[in-house]
């Protein structure tokens, strides 16, 4: 069949169009010039500059930022492979309702995730800070982490339960030599997603937060807007998708392990 | 007995912590928006219709028009773009296909804010980008790349297209292949062939790339707000504003609910197109 190359070349076109912004960053991030507008020597004073003491409140925001990310990561990997393991094994009433309840905070945009909650917690006289962006990210990364072990589970074999149901295991037994072993991959990689969209957040976390709890994305975005240590942002962006990409490398390999052990 | 204790064990934390967190506080948002404003930047007691009344004033119903129709120009180019990438993915195999749809989904992964932010540098009016287009005088002095409408859909295209590029690829490569060379057989045009059987192959991909790009770009507020002018404000700005700008909690309520009303849209015609054909396979 003769092809049209049109596809091809859109393909190649939208990947030169992801990248652009990203690597042009990467490399002004290594750019002596204040200004991006020209380049003028390689350095790397702009990473060092982050360890000036007059920018301890980055790392401040980077230290909340991580707190968070690592307590709602927690909390969501225990809820999610609770309703994840509700969801696979019952077919009731009640688990339809559980399933569109799962699925409702991924699809709404996250704005009015962010404004119900601020709302919410006005409204109940809640001071805001640390504790209410922990719980508005909990809310939000239990439901990423039910997909993803939902997804593990789909490839289970439950005669191992019953295989070992036969030997004599005590139910306690099952679930913790049985049942959570083979489920660790997804749980990881669902914790793994969560801690990423968490220390992504902004939108939600602008809503909910207090005075004095800045997160790291919110502390870029001020950057930003105000067009302030422009460079600053490149060097701190720069390390941040080092970062993630090792993160994302790391979930690739667990979801890779699971599909080569359930086939 | 012991089955429904069970289920109840495993389904009640995350149920009553998405009720607790998630269902009150959308049903306190109804609520506020149908309370007057305090003084104080709170809540005030009794009930009234002024920021539903509010909604009538000559700025809102021009700025929700113009979410509406950003939004939906973002899913038509996504949705474009995305199209002849599925296609080509869907036709590989092996190790290069998993390579290519690393490389398309790697850039979603990194920092929204910094994705933003990044463009912002990029199109910045002092930055490389500008000044070479104005020396090779592709645009003049006076253009501006940044504080656009174009540069608003352009960074909503390029933040939400992966949300379009993933459900397309998964029909994609579901989708028979031979079908397009049988058609081709039969007489089809190339073109003919791609839009009479491969897109109507992968309808259901395509409702979801409509859904996963079209609801969040409604909802669209960072975008606007770094790279868009005044001009270019959406709902989300808006609801931005009356949150932590002039702090009028009731007007911030009433307009998310306007956005919800509007979202819930898409999400009721795709339940429904998806359903109806699951009863009724073409």
């Amino acid at each position: 069949m003769k092809s049209s190359r049109l596809p091809a070349i859109v393909f190649a076109l939208v990947i030169v169009f992801l990248y652009v912004p990203i690597l042009f960053l990467v490399v002004n991030s290594f750019n002596e010039a204040r200004f991006s507008s020209t380049w003028t020597g390689f350095t790397l004073k702009w990473y060092a500059a982050l360890f000036n003491p007059q920018n301890r409140d980055l790392w401040e925001a980077t230290q909340r930022t991580l707190l968070i990310a690592v307590s709602s990561s927690a909390v969501s990997m225990i809820l999610g492979t609770l309703s994840a393991c509700a969801l696979h094994w019952y077919r009731t009433k009640l688990q339809r309702l559980n399933y569109g309840m799962i699925y409702l905070p991924v699809i709404i945009p996250d704005l009015l995730m962010g404004i119900s909650l601020l709302l919410f917690f006005v409204a109940l006289g809640v001071t805001l800070g640390t504790v209410t962006i922990l719980i508005a990210h909990i809310t939000f990364c239990a439901s990423f982490v039910t997909v993803v072990v939902l997804g593990r589970l789909q490839g289970f074999d439950e005669s191992v339960i019953a295989a070992a149901r036969d030997l004599g295991a005590t139910r306690w037994v099952v679930i913790r030599r049985v049942i959570l072993p083979l489920l660790a991959p997804g749980i990881v990689a669902g914790g793994l997603l969560s801690f990423t969209l968490s220390v992504d957040d902004y939108v939600i976390t602008f809503f909910v937060t207090g005075p004095g709890s800045t997160t790291l994305p919110l502390k870029i975005y001020s950057m930003v807007k105000h067009s302030r240590e422009l460079p600053l942002i490149n060097a701190i962006s720069t390390i941040f998708l080092v970062v993630t990409f090792l993160i994302v490398w790391w979930s690739q390999n667990l979801t890779r392990d699971q599909t080569v052990r359930s086939h | 007995m012991i089955r429904r204790k069970n289920e109840a064990i495993l389904t009640a934390p995350t149920l009553l912590w998405l009720i607790l967190f998630f269902v009150v506080p959308s049903i306190a948002m109804v609520v506020i928006s149908f309370r007057p404003a305090s003084i104080y930047g709170g809540v005030g007691e009794g009930w009234t219709l002024d920021a539903w009344r509010a909604l009538g004033n000559p700025n809102y119903p021009v700025i929700l028009w113009r979410t509406v129709r950003l939004s939906l120009v973002t899913t038509v180019i996504c949705l474009a773009l995305a199209l002849p990438i599925a296609f080509v993915l869907g036709r590989m195999q092996g190790k290069w296909r998993t390579i290519l749809v690393m490389i398309v989904i790697v850039p979603f992964w990194t920092n929204f804010v910094i994705r933003v932010a990044a463009w912002r540098i990029l199109l910045h009016p002092e930055g490389m980008l500008r000044q070479s287009l104005i020396s090779l005088g592709i645009i003049g002095n006076d253009t501006l790349l940044l504080y656009n409408e174009g540069a608003v859909l352009m960074v909503m295209v390029y933040t939400y297209l992966p949300f379009a590029i993933l459900p397309l690829y998964a029909a994609a490569e579901r989708f028979d292949y031979s079908l397009l060379e049988a058609a081709r057989d039969l007489g089809a045009s190339g073109f003919t062939a791609v839009t009479r059987v491969f897109i109507p192959g992968i309808s259901r991909g395509l409702l979801t790339a409509m859904a996963l790009v079209l609801i969040p770009a409604l909802g669209s507020y960072v975008i606007p707000d770094l790279v868009g002018g005044p001009g270019d404000e959406m709902i989300g700005n808006k609801i931005a504003q009356r949150t932590l700008g002039d702090r009028n909690l009731p007007q911030a309520a009433t307009l998310s609910v306007a956005l919800l009303l509007i979202t819930l849209i898409p999400m009721i015609v795709v339940y429904y197109l998806n359903r109806r054909e699951r009863t009724h396979p073409a």
